[in-house]
């Protein structure tokens, strides 16, 4: 390979084919595509074989076959006399990215908090944030599953004696029962109203940053988008008569009835899930802010920014470029450790699916080669935003 | 010991974990090995489970002593495999195991779909409702708005669901991967029901912090017969696993028991002496000494004796014979002459 | 202006003494008031933080330490009153006399306690041959590798299921010679000689001297059949099946090989990314990108219920092997991206060094890229074997007994069953693996620190 820039008009010595490197070449990835081909071969074969012996169907008709098992958490239709195994890998998918996507937001929030924490000079903050991330780290993610579930699950009361949060509903071993919001017929203009805000608020914000560019004057775009994004659909929502009630769940039987239920094994999972990921955030996001040379904060400090805008507006947007990367990957192990729900019985992806649905059907190939692919999928996805993300945020050289 | 290889792969032969089996039949590969492997629950208190120093007890343990001692006169030459309800087929399928005595209901898509055979039923069950005592509940037709805990992979999950549904009643199902989980999420306030086997529920409730705050419902809501499985297509592997149990019944029947069996090699009558194999040929047909019976009920002792041992009035269980006593007792256990 | 010695009237001509600095900016109540207390918010959060301290530390030492039961016969001593027990009302407290009965089953699972020294053994030869590697200063790293990687596995392998093993061949159908342990030899040999017949030819066709490949193919096939022999002879010890097998043994076990099967395979496959052969970067690329992108426990109910469908009829694998296999792909794969990381880390002078002086690639990976590479990345190597280490507790979920497997099975014994069991034993778990991984850390730290001198 080495010798390809060689110019050619030196007299070539006589070479057996088989030390030219690109046939050698050619020659080892045949041997090796033949052996991984023969291999695939052999073991479908023997798939086949197998399941032939054993009775056992194959093929995707499954997936239009009914059920007929309840599943305790679903965001779309799901009847356990009619749905069918196609509706349950729904409802598990969806579940999953439920679990994901909040996990995903709260512990990126939690995890910068902490991240920067431990770089406080306040020395009684920097140790808790330190012992935080050690402990929660050093600790495998079933184990803080187990915790927060078998733990912290018996230290809640039973639904006779559901503790009142109030507002905010009842919270018992059966779950969080929260007040479930139900919308009159006036409520869409206070949703227009939102949305108004919020396009505003994206073109003033686009008009401050050029006048900036241009002038220098600085306009309070948080402020304005505050009042536009939340202010004035409150505006609205108050003249056209409060056109929202709540549905309070109320205690009784054996599990209150009304409002909406957040069940334990989401929010155990969902603990667990947070406080485990970001003990990794935060040493991203401390990293990344070392990854700054001092002389930033120096320099911003001379130019007279106090300590915070020195973070919001100096460190962290260069931060950002060091952190994406490692942050990518960790929201991807959160959204694949998601599926260790399977030991608490939430029922995401891998438990109702790669779990019950294949129990009942035994078709352990097919639902298990359909599972690994979809979070294969939600990895590349993933993968493909954030890079687009990354491309986009990357310091652009001159 | 021996451990056959009979890998294609170099590799695997040199981690040497891999046993094979050629075209030999499931006795011949089990004399070979000379143990048995045998299928058992992961720990289910009187059926099967491993005490503090891995001991392993109960109903369906006893079973595969029982087979043990019919093949080698000697019921310790048997080696348990805990299995999840989930992969439980999946090893017998493949061969991991050579009987499978699991506390599994006897189903008609899992004799017929499975590619395995059941071969009798040694102890008739069925599903039931565990709750706590305080709830004031006594009838299963009260468990609208129920959460109700149980375990994946088993034919318990649909019996709830068709239950539910034919009553017309609200339920919130908790499935957990392992038996031990659902006890675990039970027992933690989890869910106000429990529902398993009725001889699981006796069992799983000594695993409770207080066993006596809860009660079992009357209601019984399916059939599950519970006993041994074994591969399709060997009919002698088949046979041994059948007489083992039908001649722990006989035993029973005759009254021939572990204590008593010596004395009973001596009896005039002909039943006792064709079982106790100093009359007649019965082992041979099916590969396996003349003796096994005397065996069986020497070393393990008759279909009462393992019942009461493991889940008896005078264990902590405390289950009654009750459609698992013999015939003659008005139950369901009818074990064939032996001639 | 330098030096002028004209003396002014409004300049001071001798120097003030030192003052001692104000009150409020020396000592500890300076201290305290630049570090917790200033500006305003900083206060609030020192006192946030007193405020997470005094909720969390008491309660926990309360539990751990002041009400921890240390000696007990049974569940009465770790139980109040109302529970059927000893202690007072709103006793919370840990019930280490529990942990401590089970102690035995949480290191060696249901492992014959006849025979307990055979794990005993292993752990002091794994402890023997890996403390000195991790030392730098400590010389014969070499052999010590040789120790670790060659004889402690074969040594290990042996004393932990029993070694004896009868083999029964593998290439000649069986109509040509019955299946014993001399048709396993005669297969050998002519597999041998299949594979010294292939280097001949390789050697023929490069026109290059045939003896070395032979040489290295006849000792490599010498050692492995050494390897062989030694596992079928009968050392007298009782065979252990592997379901007997339990808690931090399984745990260590299923680490351990992992990482040491995970390497070469993450070596292979990271050069085969960057490999300049298509298919074979593209093979490559495909298979690390399956394993990183999938949850690991799908890798492991599809080692426990999809693979034995894909093993001819009749050949099973051992439930932890299968295991072992899924993990160690798994590993593999995220071992892959490490050694990568480091083999792009490695300035494109050594490799155009290495070509320079005529080395061939696979001469140039062995003796100039991979040993700086693999040297840089040995923190990322720890980093991974204690995610590893971690991700082992996922066994339990397909019915293996490790560690935390063993601990949740302990949880069934009616002599021990309070409610406050599972917390105890969770604490302890935690203890346990916050051990592990947080000294493994600290190592991973501390190399990262002595090899980082050379680059800055």
């Amino acid at each position: 390979m080495a010798l390809q820039g060689v110019s050619h008009d030196v007299s070539q010595p006589k070479v057996a084919i088989f030390n030219d490197p690109k046939i050698r070449g050619w020659v080892y990835q045949t041997v090796l595509l033949v052996a991984i081909v023969y291999f695939a071969f052999v073991g479908i074969q023997n798939m086949f074989a197998n399941l032939a012996a054993q009775n056992i169907a194959s093929g995707f008709g499954f997936l239009g076959r009914t059920a007929g098992f309840a599943i305790s958490q679903t965001f779309i239709d799901y009847s356990q006399a009619e749905s069918t195994y196609g509706q349950v890998y729904l409802v598990g998918l969806i579940n999953t990215l439920a679990v994901a996507v909040t996990g995903i937001f709260l512990a990126t929030i939690l995890g910068f908090i902490i991240g920067v924490a431990r770089l406080s000079p306040n020395f009684v903050l920097r140790g808790v944030a330190t012992v935080y991330v050690e402990v929660f780290r050093n600790i495998p993610l079933l184990l803080h599953i187990f915790i927060w579930y078998f733990g912290v699950l018996r230290l809640l009361p039973h639904p006779r004696e559901s503790a009142d949060l109030g507002f905010l509903g009842l919270l018992n071993n059966r779950g969080w029962f929260a007040p479930l919001p139900i919308t009159d017929d006036l409520f869409f203009l206070t949703s227009i109203a939102f949305v108004i805000g919020l396009v505003a608020t994206f073109i003033i914000s686009n008009w401050s940053r050029k006048r900036q560019m241009a002038t220098g004057q600085q306009f309070p775009v948080f402020q304005t988008g505050l009042a536009l994004i939340i202010g004035f659909p409150l505006l609205v929502f108050i003249v056209t008569g409060l056109p929202l009630t709540f549905d309070m769940p109320v205690a009784g039987g054996f599990r209150p009835s009304g409002g909406f239920t957040i069940i334990p094994e989401f929010i155990a999972l969902l603990l667990a899930l947070t406080s485990y990921t970001a003990a990794f955030i935060a040493e991203i996001v401390r990293a990344g802010i070392l990854a700054i040379n001092k002389g930033q904060t120096e320099a911003a400090h001379a130019l007279g920014l106090r300590n915070g805008p020195t973070l919001r507006l100096v460190i962290i947007p260069q931060a950002m470029r060091v952190i994406i990367p490692p942050l990518t990957s960790q929201y991807l192990n959160l959204t694949k450790n998601s599926s260790l729900a399977v030991a608490i019985a939430y029922p995401d992806l891998v438990s109702v699916f790669g779990g019950t649905a294949l129990n009942q059907t035994g078709q352990a190939v097919e639902i298990l080669l359909m599972t690994m692919l979809t979070y294969l999928g939600i990895s590349l996805l993933t993968s493909a935003f954030m890079n687009w993300y990354n491309a986009r945020m990357a310091l652009v050289e001159r | 010991m021996k451990k056959q290889i009979l890998s294609t792969i170099v590799g695997t032969a040199v981690l040497g974990l891999t046993a094979g089996y050629a075209s030999a039949t499931t006795l011949e590969d089990v004399k070979a090995k000379g143990s048995l492997q045998c299928g058992v629950s992961q720990g289910l208190p009187g059926f099967s489970n491993p005490d503090d120093s891995g001991n392993w007890s109960g109903l369906d343990v006893d079973f595969c002593r029982a087979v043990a001692a019919a093949i080698f006169g000697d019921a310790t030459k048997v080696d348990f495999t805990p299995l999840s309800a989930k992969e439980r087929f999946t090893a017998l399928q493949s061969g991991e195991v050579d009987v499978l005595s699991r506390n599994t209901t006897w189903t008609m898509t899992r004799d017929t779909t499975l590619g395995l055979n059941f071969s009798v039923v040694n102890y008739y069950d069925g599903q039931g409702f565990m709750i706590r005592k305080d709830m004031n509940i006594n009838s299963a037709l009260q468990l609208s708005g129920a959460s109700i805990c149980t375990n994946t992979g088993t034919t318990t999950e649909l019996n709830v669901a068709d239950y539910f549904r034919a009553n017309d009643m609200e339920y919130e199902l908790v499935a957990f991967e392992k038996a031990d989980e659902v006890v675990a999420a039970y027992d933690a306030g989890r869910c106000d029901v429990y529902t398993t086997d009725a001889s699981g529920l006796y069992a799983q409730r000594l695993k409770l912090t207080d066993p006596n705050a809860h009660v079992v419902l009357p209601e019984i809501i399916s059939k599950e017969p519970l006993g041994p499985v074994v591969r399709q297509g060997d009919d002698e592997w088949l046979n041994i696993i059948k007489w083992t149990h039908f001649a722990m019944l006989n035993a029973e029947e005759l009254g021939v028991t572990s204590e008593n069996v010596d004395s009973m090699k001596e009896s005039a009558n002909p039943a006792i002496k064709r079982l106790l194999g100093t009359e007649g040929e019965f082992g041979a047909p099916i590969g396996i000494p003349n003796d096994w019976a005397y065996n069986i009920i020497k070393e393990v002792g008759n279909y009462g004796e393992t019942f009461d041992r493991n889940v008896g009035p005078d264990t902590p269980l405390a289950i009654s014979r009750g459609v698992n006593a013999l015939w003659t007792n008005g139950g369901l256990q009818y074990g064939p002459p032996i001639r | 202006m330098a030096t002028s010695t004209k003396s002014t009237a409004y300049v001071r001509t001798e120097m003030l003494g030192e003052q001692t600095p104000p009150g409020t900016s020396t000592g500890i109540v300076a201290w305290i008031r630049a570090n917790l207390l200033y500006p305003w918010y900083n206060a609030i959060l020192t006192l946030l933080a007193i405020v997470i301290i005094v909720l969390l530390v008491p309660p926990f030492i309360e539990f751990v330490f002041i009400n921890g039961v240390w000696t007990a016969e049974g569940r009465e001593q770790c139980t109040t009153i109302a529970q059927g027990g000893v202690q007072p009302d709103g006793w919370v407290g840990g019930c280490w006399a529990y942990v401590g009965a089970y102690m035995g089953q949480f290191i060696y699972g249901r492992y014959p306690s006849a025979d307990l020294w055979r794990v005993n053994l292993v752990f002091a030869m794994f402890a023997i041959g890996l403390i000195p590697l991790l030392m730098p200063s400590v010389p014969y790293k070499r052999e010590n590798i040789a120790f670790l990687l060659i004889i402690f596995p074969v040594a290990a392998f042996i004393l932990l299921t029993g070694g004896h093993f009868e083999y029964s061949g593998f290439l000649l159908p069986d109509f040509i010679m019955e299946p014993s342990a001399a048709k396993f030899w005669v297969d050998y040999i002519i597999l041998t000689a299949i594979i010294v017949g292939i280097g001949v030819a390789i050697a023929r066709g490069t026109d290059s001297n045939p003896r070395p490949i032979v040489r290295g193919i006849l000792i490599a096939m010498g050692g492995l059949a050494l390897v062989f022999i030694v596992c079928a002879v009968n050392f007298g010890l009782e065979e252990v099946p592997t379901d007997r097998w339990g808690g931090l043994l399984v745990t260590l076990v299923i680490a351990v090989t992992g990482i040491v099967a995970s390497l070469p395979i993450g070596i292979v496959l990271a050069l085969g990314r960057r490999s300049k052969m298509p298919i074979v970067r593209l093979i490559s690329v495909i298979f690390i990108e399956f394993w990183r992108g999938v949850p690991l426990i799908t890798v492991l109910f599809m080692s426990s219920v999809m693979l034995p469908l894909f093993l001819p009829e009749g050949v099973t694998f051992d439930k932890l092997l299968r295991a072992l296999i899924g993990v160690a792909m798994f590993s593999a794969a995220y071992m892959a991206e490490v050694i990568r990381g480091g083999l792009q880390a490695i300035p494109k002078g050594q490799y155009e060094g290495a070509m320079a002086l005529g080395l061939g690639y696979s001469q140039m990976m062995r003796m100039i890229i991979l040993p700086q590479a693999l040297k840089l990345v040995i923190p990322g190597i720890v980093n991974t074997f204690i995610g590893l280490f971690k991700d082992t507790t996922l066994v339990l979920i397909i019915g293996l007994f490790d560690f935390l497997g063993m601990i949740q099975s302990s949880f069934t014994d009616p002599t021990w069953a309070t409610p406050l069991q599972s917390m105890t034993a969770y604490i302890f778990a935690a203890a346990v693996y916050f051990c592990f991984c947080f000294s493994m850390s600290r190592y991973s730290a501390f190399m990262e620190r002595r090899l980082d001198t050379g680059h800055r």
